[in-house]
């Protein structure tokens, strides 16, 4: 399912109603491995997809091109590269995953080695956090198709621990060295940690990022707790509230920022958010700090203490706090890497830390810090699913081909979230912005478009329930049309009112990189990051 | 040819049998300004463009120059948001998803039973018209069990249906004299759907007039004028449109060689067949009423406020800039995206019934008749050119096969 695409037409839920079900007018919900019976109305349901987001044993795409999956790119690359070359690709989830198959569908016939620390092949996240945890499916439904039927070598349970430049080799945690022509870098984020390492280990205390979390998250739920503590209210931690809500249990919420979203969407739209969890019986608590986690004597967690010396029970806690770029393996490397992700050219080529691109080493998905040149080259890292399909299919085209044949990674980051019966979607970057307005809908009935600007242009805009417009505001995005939006449109509030966006503040480009310059002689200049211990 | 005369020749009732090399022409100018300063929209990427432009309203009442005040209320399909989807919605908690999932799920048993009947009926003899036997009946008995309306009087709406259809234009005589046969045949048949809506009112039943008159929730309830003008609709809808796709479907494969064959055999092939058939030969050729509400630039035209737009979706669905050698009917291709149901808000309401009822028919028809061949090509055609579809067709078959299961 490429819910980047989905707009929610619902055609798939009248076709095969077990397999994919509408939670309120837009949010969809599916099981990503029906059951062969469902054969037919599966099929059936990914024809009646009006934006055919639906992909029934084979991959999705996010470049897709008038003869889709027929005509293959042309890249003009190094022949014997392509029939006799080695690529390894470190991180075998949706980035990894997608790059091999799109290196095999444009021809590389050459060796190709998929390097993941967890046991299991390629699956999807999205549904982790939701019809996981509801129970609606299990954690095996998760599976990526195709894997199995790409020529890859796998290697599972071996985390990449080294990256030389110079010798071109990978070294694994049980000392295997891995040569390599090329190397593409998909190693994404974990979950961040509850700071407090013996707080952590209290049993009943989870993150949320891998098919283990999920499962461990889901035999807790099943086995009934009293008392769900999220502690962080982005998207995951208002997923999991969402899905407590529909369980029936009690959740708190507590949120540092002003607001749930609030570190993606801004306060003004955060605020909306907040009505939503709380008219859905979540107990929210934002701009409070979780002090403390409480255990019993069996070491089970028991409650917190909060930063407004209030306390919480709660026997299931959730730390959504988001995520740490998994960059460690790459220290030494040379290539300019820190917590702000490893820094690319457009094209997804990394860039050591001089700032010079390098030719062989390739990045994509979550870990990846690109400059987009929609908004002034700004370095941006996405956690986005689209984000990593996206970079993955420019990462493997680029590494296939000439320098006149590459191409430039220009997707606008798209995302969406189904929480609390309402499909949230995104286009552009909503935290560059420092005004918006509702162009179209009601706020109060949750259906409604938020429009985002920076400086007088159009930057982002967001939709509750309004995904059938989004595309409409994307194209604005990419003209680099003015915002205002001042159009005479269906759905139009009386009067557009901007508003401050109230977003987070804005970090600068690698914020903490400091480097020493050294060197006088153009062939000796070079950079050293100073380490932060 | 100037594109507008290109535009007028589409229209002609001599080019209702292949209207696509016109409309190849006219994708020359991707935006056509006609005589009365209304503007047709013939590209793939436009068209989508303009289905999901807010800047589109689909409402008459935007024209600089609107129409005088009908007696009758606009549909949901000639409002906007919000009043649409307050409508659509209240429409909706009957047929689908959300609130009602399984509607049409529970309808498949019931819909591969009628067109059983339907194909028996024909057996015994060597000859049929598929839409008198099966096309027309199929669709209309089961729009008139969904909503609640008695077959035996099928002779009474039939005519006001087709009346209403026929003179929906663009293009097709003179407008006043098309909106007045217009709008007496839509008050007469909605006269007819509010008694029976009355009566549901007093007497509810399980059937989606019944849901209509009856809900009372927390968006509100439909006024006794909305509650005919929805059942006008959906009747008419569910009348005028799937007999074409059906019939179109039955010319499309006994035009393409081996096509039944591959039906017969592969079971599945007929999913991706109704969606290409909605792409190759679609039931609605245009959408005639969307109005510009502010000055919309498209391919470097610029549509002042106010102007009426036409929306050329089966143009569009042979775009070659959108799909590969367009004019090939391909059930094989990975990706079918086509108009035949319009997009965006007001994406064919009973797409999903449309669709379970052309895939059933078709596999059916495909399975049960021995050699069937044209006896006309082209056949003959109903007028219209916007539902466009032929009146009848007649084929000529060796024998009927027993029904085998499905």
């Amino acid at each position: 399912m490429d819910l980047t695409r989905c707009q929610g037409y619902g055609q798939c839920a009248f076709m095969a109603p077990d397999v994919f079900t509408m939670h309120g007018q837009e949010a969809l919900m599916y099981d990503p491995d029906p059951e062969a019976a469902q054969r037919e109305r599966v099929l059936q349901a990914a024809a009646a997809c009006p934006v055919q987001a639906i992909h029934i044993d084979r991959m999705a795409t996010q470049h897709r091109t008038r003869e889709p999956e027929l005509s293959y790119a042309t890249s003009h690359g190094d022949d014997a590269f392509k029939r006799d070359g080695h690529i390894v690709i470190v991180g075998a989830s949706l980035a990894g995953g997608r790059a091999a198959g799109v290196l095999r569908r444009d021809g590389f016939k050459g060796r190709l080695t998929l390097i993941g620390d967890e046991l299991y092949e390629p699956y999807d996240r999205p549904p982790l956090s939701k019809q996981v945890l509801t129970g609606t499916i299990t954690v095996e439904h998760t599976a990526l198709p195709h894997l199995r039927e790409i020529e890859v070598e796998f290697l599972s349970g071996t985390p990449a621990t080294g990256l030389d430049l110079a010798a071109k080799q990978v070294r694994l945690a049980d000392g295997r060295q891995i040569d390599f022509d090329k190397v593409l870098i998909a190693t994404g984020v974990r979950a961040r940690p509850w700071p407090n390492e013996q707080e952590a280990a209290l049993d009943g205390v989870h993150v949320l990022r891998t098919l283990d979390d999920a499962h461990r998250i889901r035999e807790r739920l099943a086995a009934g707790v009293r008392r769900v503590l999220i502690i962080g209210a982005g998207f995951t931690g208002s997923e999991v509230a969402s899905v407590c809500r529909d369980l029936d249990l009690d959740v708190t919420v507590v949120e540092a920022g002003p607001a749930p979203l609030a570190g993606a969407l801004g306060k003004v739209i955060g605020e909306v958010a907040a009505r939503m969890q709380r008219d859905a019986g979540v107990d929210l608590r934002c701009g409070i700090k979780v002090e403390a986690l409480d255990g019993d004597a069996d070491g089970r967690v028991r409650g917190a203490r909060l930063s407004d010396g209030s306390t919480v029970e709660a026997d299931l806690v959730v730390v959504a706090l988001g995520a740490v770029r998994n960059i460690e393996w790459l220290a030494g490397s040379g290539l300019a890497a820190g917590p702000w992700g490893v820094a690319t050219d457009a094209g997804c080529r990394a860039v050591d830390i001089n700032g010079l691109v390098t030719d062989d080493v390739f990045v994509a998905g979550d870990v990846a810090r690109f400059p987009h040149p929609v908004y002034h080259y700004q370095f941006m890292a996405l956690e986005h699913w689209g984000n990593a399909v996206a970079q993955a299919e420019i990462a493997a085209h680029n590494m296939l081909s000439d320098q006149a044949h590459r191409w430039p990674h220009l997707s606008l980051p798209v995302f969406w979230s189904n929480q609390f019966g309402v499909n949230i979607k995104s286009v552009g970057v909503p935290t560059i912005a420092d005004e918006l307005v509702i162009a179209q809908g009601s706020v109060e009935e949750r259906r409604f478009v938020a429009v985002y600007g920076y400086r007088g242009r159009i930057t982002a805009a967001v939709t509750f329930d309004q995904a059938m417009w989004l595309d409409f505001y994307r194209d604005l995005i990419q003209r680099a049309a003015p915002f205002p939006p001042d159009f005479q449109m269906v759905g139009r509030p009386d009067e557009l009112l901007a508003v401050p966006a109230e977003g987070p503040p804005r970090l600068t480009p690698a914020e903490g990189a400091t480097v020493v310059v050294t060197g006088h002689d153009p062939a000796e200049r070079r950079v050293t990051l100073v380490r932060h211990q | 040819m100037e594109p507008a005369r290109i535009y007028d020749q589409i229209h002609e009732f001599d080019n209702r049998a292949d209207p696509y090399t016109l409309y190849a022409e006219l994708r020359q100018t991707p935006v056509v300004r006609l005589d009365d300063g209304a503007y047709v929209v013939n590209t793939y990427e436009h068209i989508v463009a303009l289905l999901h432009d807010p800047r589109v309203s689909s409402d008459s009442r935007n024209l600089a120059h609107p129409p005088a005040t009908e007696q009758l209320p606009p549909s949901f399909i000639r409002v906007d948001p919000p009043e649409h989807d307050r409508l659509r919605g209240l429409t909706m908690r009957h047929f689908g998803p959300p609130h009602s999932p399984l509607v049409v799920e529970s309808m498949r048993g019931e819909l591969h039973e009628l067109v059983k009947d339907l194909i028996d009926g024909i057996a015994g003899r060597n000859q049929a018209d598929i839409v008198d036997d099966v096309a027309y009946p199929f669709p209309v008995t089961v729009i008139c069990r969904l909503l609640g309306v008695p077959r035996e009087d099928e002779s009474r709406f039939h005519v006001w249906a087709d009346e209403i259809v026929e003179t929906l234009g663009p293009g097709e005589g003179s407008v006043e004299e098309r909106t007045r046969r217009r709008q007496s045949a839509g008050l007469a048949l909605a006269g007819y759907l509010g008694e029976l809506a009355q009566s549901r009112r007093e007497n509810p039943r399980h059937d989606l007039l019944s849901g209509l008159v009856t809900y009372h929730g927390p968006e509100g309830s439909m006024s006794e004028t909305e509650v005919m003008t929805t059942a006008v609709l959906l009747l008419i809808a569910g009348h005028e449109t799937t007999v074409n796709l059906i019939t179109n479907g039955m010319l499309t494969l006994l035009r393409n060689p081996g096509m039944l064959e591959r039906l017969r055999e592969e079971p599945d092939l007929v999913i991706g067949a109704v969606e290409e058939l909605l792409r190759f030969e679609p039931p609605v050729h245009f959408l005639p009423q969307r109005v510009a509400l502010d000055d919309i630039t498209v391919a470097d035209v610029t549509i002042p406020r106010g102007s009426s737009i036409i929306l050329a979706l089966a143009s569009g669905s042979r775009d070659p800039a959108h799909v590969h050698d367009p004019d090939r009917f391909d059930p094989d291709r990975p990706y079918i995206q086509h108009l035949g149901f319009g997009g965006g808000i007001h994406n064919c309401f009973g797409a999903p019934l449309a669709r379970l009822e052309a895939q059933i028919a078709l596999r059916q028809l495909a399975k049960r008749l021995v050699n069937p061949r044209l006896v006309t090509d082209p056949p003959p055609y109903r007028p219209s050119s916007t539902l466009r579809g032929p009146r009848h067709l007649v084929i000529a078959y060796d024998d009927v096969l027993p029904y085998q299961g499905d």
